[in-house]
């Protein structure tokens, strides 16, 4: 009992633990707000990611695409873990806006819309007629045209506050699409005719996937379109990949395992038929390893803010070392006084071990509540500072990020507050151990100077 | 020598300190028996090793040689557990500085060795008990009014009536107090060697060092310690 009531009264009467306090408080509120920020970062670009590629993506690099497709649809259709399959065709082109000078280098995305969005987000990610995909390629001005659905930030600009302007329906306007169609061993299918194939899109819809790299440079074109496009169409026809939607209780990695078996007994049953050999550049990639490039590069950021975070730990804890060494430089006639009541060693580790926890936790508390105070007005902050001093943590015309995230997680709260216990106990270890280990005549005597 | 009559036999002490390169023989071979209920004076010039002595006795330090028996017990053969109880329990100590906890009140410091014996149930279970007696103890050494203050509103006499009323607590066999009067002024050094004479009085067995000739004659036997020997052994 003596042991709670003393280190209370050591946290009370010794004004240099409020710096120890402080230094907790500091490093949990710091920790919170970028953990919570960037987490928050990351775990939206996974989303995000997730809903462009659907669970599991059956495909291959190769801009000749492979054959047969639909017979391995079929069974995958077939197959009872299976919601949703949606065949795309994915090449580059050059894309000419019609009347303008101007030409950009894109990557077309053949589909269909509707199947696409049974799969992926396809449909959410459609600027005018969110939500609604069977309409994607009709433009409104004209629905006999052939539309085509432009990345977003290919289509317009973003002001400073991540928003895009708002329009009714899309402007009218032509595209010319031009391709190097491709034979299935990847020669050039047009070669002595021109080379390219051109066809003619009209701007039907924008789509906001999030994703900066897909809004800046992809085209959705019909799936028909794009087969023909890029000399997939012919008599044995070719897709760049097929995006799987699992049912809702199957894990990804069953999922994709039980997609690899079926897609390896179709590789067998259909070895020796014409361009069979292209299935061998087929890959069955879950959308984490489909999107790895990545997601890679925005989990390498987040671990490097961990080791940093690390070594502001480190600090912390050097911190704690230096006041409890302080603190208990300065209780050596307490240890002297309890051992001569026949405290043992281990109720002095106690006491101060008890003591550190205390510092500990107050300061997470302290930390934590700062920190979700912050975080819950985060975004009213940065649009003052924006509005008074033009200040943002990002900019907004460079990056696809519309509020900052701040949504506190409480498996994280909770870690952070463990750390924070363990950072003040593994401080206090040191003093707290001398302290025990000191003969009591020595600390008494040392008292009586 | 050993018997039941003696609570406390050293036998053969010998004590030794470094200081620098050089070695300090503090105590040279040490016999000392203390009957039940003794009050026993140790004097000796500053430095003869006095506290050292007393420390010794009470477990505080180790000899570097010799036995210490409490009640027939060779304290060396004890575990450190054993030793903390011993402290707790069988001995009480007072120093000339007091030594009280500034943190507690006069109340939590008299009750710190009931405290110190006993998990946080254990304590919540006999609280009422330890008040009391803490209470008690209050009574007995005019302490009621100062129950709640803190050891630096009080008087260096009233400190030292906390430290006794702190060795009582737990009802020790033995009191051990190094140079109890020796911060004191000499009423009230005189009205805490009133206390030793009615706890005395009352059964409880005392050891009490000074260099103070006049505190010592107030003991029931004194023991003079002079280079590392006792002088008039028992």
């Amino acid at each position: 009992m003596y042991k709670i009531i003393l280190a209370s009264r050591y946290l009370l009467k010794r004004h240099i633990t409020y710096f120890a306090i402080l230094a907790v408080a500091l490093c949990v509120f710091i920790v919170v707000v970028v953990m919570t920020v960037m987490t928050g970062l990351v775990n939206d670009f996974k989303d995000k990611n997730h809903s462009f590629a659907g669970d599991c993506v059956v495909g291959t690099e190769s801009l000749v695409g492979f054959p047969y497709y639909e017979d391995f649809m079929s069974s995958l259709a077939g197959a009872d873990f299976v919601e949703a399959v949606s065949p795309a065709i994915k090449s580059y082109a050059l894309l000419t806006v019609r009347r303008r000078d101007l030409n950009v280098g894109v990557e077309i995305v053949g589909i269909d819309p509707i199947a696409h969005s049974r799969v992926t987000g396809f449909a959410e990610t459609l600027y005018y007629r969110k939500g609604d995909a069977s309409k994607a390629f009709v433009p409104g001005y004209d629905p006999n045209l052939l539309g085509c659905v432009l990345g977003i930030d290919l289509a317009m600009e973003r002001d400073s506050r991540s928003e895009y302007p708002y329009e009714a329906s899309p402007a009218e306007i032509a595209f010319s699409i031009s391709c190097f169609p491709l034979t299935a061993k990847g020669a050039l299918a047009k070669a002595g005719a021109g080379l390219v194939n051109t066809q003619t899109f009209y701007y039907s819809d924008a789509s906001h996937s999030g994703l900066a790299r897909v809004d800046d440079s992809t085209v959705y074109l019909p799936f028909e379109q794009a087969q023909l496009l890029c000399g997939m169409a012919g008599p044995v026809k070719r897709i760049s990949a097929i995006h799987i939607k699992f049912k809702p209780d199957v894990k990804l990695q069953d999922g994709c395992d039980k997609a690899a078996s079926l897609w390896q007994n179709f590789k067998r049953q259909t070895a020796g038929r014409e361009q069979a050999d292209l299935l061998d550049t087929v890959t069955v990639q879950s959308w984490k390893d489909h999107r790895r490039a990545f997601i890679a590069a925005m989990e390498k950021e987040q671990t490097m803010l961990i080791v940093m975070f690390g070594f502001v730990g480190i600090t912390t804890v050097f911190i704690v070392f230096v006041v409890f060494y302080m603190i208990i430089s300065h209780k050596t006639k307490d240890i002297g006084i309890l051992k001569s009541v026949g405290a043992s060693n281990a109720d002095i580790v106690e006491l101060f071990s008890g003591f550190a926890s205390l510092v500990g936790f107050l300061g997470a508390c302290i930390g934590l509540l700062g920190g979700w105070v912050f975080l819950l007005k985060i975004n009213q902050i940065e649009k003052w500072l924006f509005e008074h001093f033009q200040f943002q943590l990002w900019d907004r015309t460079i990056f696809a990020i519309g509020d900052i995230p701040n949504r506190v997680d409480a498996g994280v709260l909770l870690a952070i507050t463990a750390s924070a216990i363990a950072a003040c106990l593994l401080g206090a270890l040191v003093p707290t151990w001398q302290a025990a280990a000191s003969r009591p005549v020595e600390t008494l005597r040392a008292a009586q100077l | 020598m050993s018997g039941d009559e003696f609570i406390l036999e050293s036998e053969g002490i010998y004590k030794s300190y470094r200081m620098g390169a050089t070695e300090v023989r503090v105590l040279k071979g040490v016999d000392l028996a203390v009957k039940r209920g003794e009050f026993v004076a140790i004097v000796g010039a500053s430095g003869s090793g006095k506290s050292t002595l007393l420390h010794i006795l009470g477990a505080l330090d180790k000899p570097d040689k010799g036995i210490v028996r409490f009640q027939g017990r060779n304290l060396s053969m004890q575990s450190a557990g054993e030793l903390n109880r011993y402290r707790n329990k069988r001995v009480g100590f007072i120093f000339q500085f007091y030594h009280l906890l500034d943190e507690l009140n006069v109340l939590e410091n008299i009750c710190l060795p009931a405290m110190a014996s006993k998990s946080v149930l254990a304590w919540l279970a006999c609280r009422r008990w330890a008040k009391g007696r803490a209470g008690q103890l209050l009574a007995e050494l005019g302490l009621l009014e100062r129950a709640n203050h803190k050891p630096y509103q009080l008087s260096g006499g009233e400190r030292q009536r906390v430290a006794i009323g702190r060795a009582l607590m737990n009802e020790p066999k033995l009191l051990l107090a190094d140079e109890p009067t020796g911060n004191l002024d000499s009423a009230t050094g005189n009205g805490i060697l009133e206390v030793f004479e009615k706890l005395n009085k009352a059964g409880q067995t005392i050891i009490m060092v000074t260099h103070d000739e006049r505190v010592a004659r107030r003991a029931g036997r004194i023991i003079t310690l002079a280079d590392g020997r006792i002088r008039n052994p028992a």
